[in-house]
C-alpha cells in the first residue's frame, strides 16, 4: 500500500498523477489544491483576455479523464509538511499520511509594496481567478496602468487594450525586457505596442496608487526628476513571480531561489519530490540549478517525478528552454541562451522591471550567450542566433516564423552546423536562405 | 446555446474566418480541401484550446495536439483554421504527394 500525495493541480501535478496511475493502477493518489478552478491552461489566460477563447475552453480534460485517473481531489491548503512522520497538516487541522509526496505548488506573482495596492482595481494575472476578476473589472474601467515586464506585462497591456481600455505602460528603464531582448527587439515590440494605442512611459517609477472610497482613481509616479500623475481605474502588476516554497522551507528542505532537485526530481528530503515552477532543476549544460516557468518542462518534470514516485529511476534532462509567445502581437520564439549577462547565484537578472523570473520565462535565456552572434532584421522580422564553432546555442525569431521549427530542432538536437558557419557569419549571404537550405538538406538526409 | 456563445466571441474577432463560419452555420459536409493531414508538435502546445474552439466541424484538435497525434480523422476538412489560429505554431500541414 503506497499513498501518493500531490500538492498543486497545475501542469506538473496533473502530469505526475497521470504517470503514477500508468505505473500503479491500485494505490490512492490525492491531489491537494487551493485553486478553485483546478487544472486549466495557464498560458491560455492571455487568450481569454483578448477574447480569442472562452473560459470554458481552457479546461483540456473532462470529468471522465479524472474519473479514469481515479484521483482524489482535495480542496484546501497544506500548512505543514512533517517529513519524519510522512504527514501533512492541512489548514483545517486534519492530517494526511503520505508515502511519496510531490511539491508542485507552482509560483505566485510578486506584489508591489507601494501605498494603495490594497485598493479595488489593483490586479495581477496569476491564475484563472485573476483573469475572471480582470474581465469583470474591465467593464468599469476606461484607463489602466500596467507596471512590470516580460510576457505577462504584455499579456495584460494587450488584453486590456483589446477590451478597449486606454493602457499606459510604465517601464523603469529605457526599454522593454532588457535581460532577454536586445535593443532592436525591444524597439520592435515597443513600436507595435504604440501602434496598438498603448502609451509607454520610460524611466517611470510608480510611487503611489491613488484612490477614493476604496477604489483606484489614479497613480502618482516619478519620471526621473519630475512627478507625473495618470488618472486610471485599474492598475495591473506583472513584476515577476516567486516559487511557492514556504512549505518546503518550513520542512527543512533544501531551497535556494526554488526547491532544489536533482535530475530525478528528488528534493533533499527522502520521499519528497518537486516539479514545475517551484522546482529549481539541475541543468547539465551549466552544472547549475535553474528556474523556469514554462508549460512543457513542467509537464515533463511532472511525468518523471511521477514515474520516480512509483519506484522508477528516470532522469529529467533539462534541454534548451524554449517558448513561443506573442510580444506586441508579433509571434516570437526564444530558444536557449540569448542574454548578455553573467548569471550569478541569487542575482538572476538585470531587468529593472521584474524581480526574479516571470511566467513563460527561463533563467537560462538571460545567461551569457555562448558563441558569436549572427543576425538580421527587416521591418518587424528579426532573427538573432548564437553560433559556436559547431552548434547553434540560442535563437530569437520574431515575426516571420518560417525558421522557428527548424531552429528548435537544430538547437535541441545539437546539429553540427560547421559546414555553413562561415556563410551564417558572412553579411554577404542571407541568413534565412542559408539556414533554410541547410534545413532542407538536413531533413532530406534524416527522412 | 454553445453555438451562440461561440458566435458572439467570433463577431468581435477581426480575423474571423468566413469559410469556417459558413461551414459552422450550415453544417455543410464537404470533401476535404487538400490532400494531407495536420501534424502537431506537442512540445509547443500549451493546451489553450484555440484550435478546437475554431474547428468548424468540432474536431477536438487539442486532444491530438497535446499528445502529438496526427489528425487523420476522416471528418477533418484540412481547412487550416486551427493551423492559422494557433498562437504557438503547434500545428502544420503535411501534404500528400
Amino acid at each position: 500500500m503506497t499513498n501518493y500525495v500531490i500538492i498543486g493541480s497545475g501542469a506538473a501535478g496533473i502530469a505526475a498523477a497521470g504517470s503514477i496511475r500508468r505505473e500503479d493502477s491500485r494505490n490512492k493518489i490525492q491531489v491537494i489544491t487551493d485553486d478553485p478552478f483546478g487544472y486549466y491552461s495557464r498560458p491560455g489566460l492571455a487568450y481569454l483576455l483578448t477574447g480569442e477563447v472562452p473560459q470554458e475552453q481552457l479546461f483540456p480534460f473532462n470529468q471522465e479523464y479524472y474519473r479514469e485517473l481515479n484521483i482524489q481531489l482535495v480542496k484546501g491548503c497544506v500548512r505543514f509538511i512533517l517529513p519524519d512522520q510522512h504527514q501533512l497538516v492541512t489548514s483545517n487541522g486534519s492530517y494526511i499520511q503520505y508515502d511519496r509526496l510531490l511539491l508542485s505548488t507552482g509560483a505566485s506573482a510578486n506584489m508591489s509594496r507601494v501605498p494603495g495596492v490594497e485598493l479595488e482595481g489593483v490586479v495581477k494575472l496569476d491564475n484563472l481567478e485573476d483573469a475572471v476578476h480582470i474581465l469583470k473589472n474591465a467593464r468599469k474601467a476606461r484607463t489602466a496602468v500596467v507596471i512590470g515586464g516580460g510576457i505577462t506585462a504584455l499579456e495584460l497591456a494587450e488584453g486590456l487594450a483589446a477590451i478597449g481600455i486606454q493602457v499606459h505602460y510604465f517601464l523603469r528603464g529605457e526599454r522593454y525586457w532588457s535581460s532577454v531582448l536586445d535593443e532592436i527587439e525591444s524597439k520592435i515590440v515597443e513600436n507595435r505596442l504604440i501602434q496598438d494605442g498603448i502609451k509607454i512611459h520610460y524611466h517611470t517609477e510608480l510611487d503611489e496608487i491613488l484612490g477614493k472610497k476604496g477604489k483606484v482613481t489614479g497613480v502618482r509616479a516619478s519620471q526621473q526628476q519630475k512627478q507625473v500623475q495618470v488618472d486610471c481605474q485599474m492598475v495591473a502588476f506583472a513584476i515577476g513571480i516567486k516559487p511557492r516554497m514556504d512549505l518546503a522551507i518550513k520542512a527543512g528542505i533544501n531551497t535556494q531561489r526554488g526547491v532544489i532537485v536533482d535530475e530525478g526530481l528528488h528534493t533533499s528530503q527522502a520521499d519528497i519530490f518537486a516539479a514545475g515552477d517551484v522546482a529549481q532543476v539541475y541543468d547539465r549544460m551549466s552544472g547549475e540549478h535553474v528556474l523556469d516557468s514554462l508549460w512543457r518542462p513542467a509537464i515533463e518534470q511532472g511525468w518523471i517525478a511521477g514515474l520516480n514516485m512509483t519506484g522508477g529511476n528516470y532522469a529529467y534532462e533539462k534541454k534548451y528552454p524554449f517558448n513561443v509567445t506573442r510580444l506586441g502581437g508579433l509571434i516570437t520564439t526564444i530558444i536557449g541562451r540569448v542574454g548578455k549577462e553573467v548569471l550569478e547565484e541569487n542575482k538572476p537578472d538585470g531587468d529593472a522591471d521584474v524581480a526574479g523570473i516571470m511566467r513563460g520565462d527561463s533563467e537560462v535565456w538571460r545567461k551569457q550567450s555562448l558563441g558569436i552572434v549572427a543576425q538580421t532584421f527587416q521591418e518587424s522580422n528579426r532573427l538573432r542566433l548564437y553560433i559556436t564553432p559547431t552548434y547553434i546555442t540560442g535563437a530569437i525569431i520574431m515575426g516571420d516564423q518560417t525558421l522557428s521549427r527548424p531552429l528548435q530542432i537544430l538547437i535541441r538536437e545539437q546539429v553540427d552546423i560547421s559546414p555553413i558557419r562561415k556563410l551564417l557569419l558572412s553579411p554577404q549571404y542571407s541568413l534565412m536562405e542559408t539556414l533554410l537550405k541547410f534545413w532542407e538538406d538536413y531533413t532530406k538526409k534524416n527522412a | 446555446m454553445e453555438m451562440e456563445k461561440k458566435m458572439m466571441i467570433r463577431k468581435d474577432n477581426p480575423y474571423s474566418n468566413k469559410l469556417g463560419t459558413m461551414l459552422r452555420e450550415t453544417s455543410l459536409k464537404l470533401d476535404t480541401l487538400a490532400s494531407g493531414y495536420i501534424l502537431p508538435d506537442e512540445k509547443r502546445c500549451v493546451q489553450c484550446g484555440i484550435c478546437s474552439f475554431n474547428c468548424p466541424i468540432n474536431v477536438d484538435v487539442r486532444s491530438h495536439a497535446m499528445r502529438g497525434m496526427a489528425i487523420h480523422e476522416s471528418k477533418c476538412l484540412t481547412c487550416g483554421e486551427c493551423v492559422r489560429r494557433c498562437p504557438r505554431g503547434v500545428l502544420r500541414f503535411v501534404i500528400h504527394d
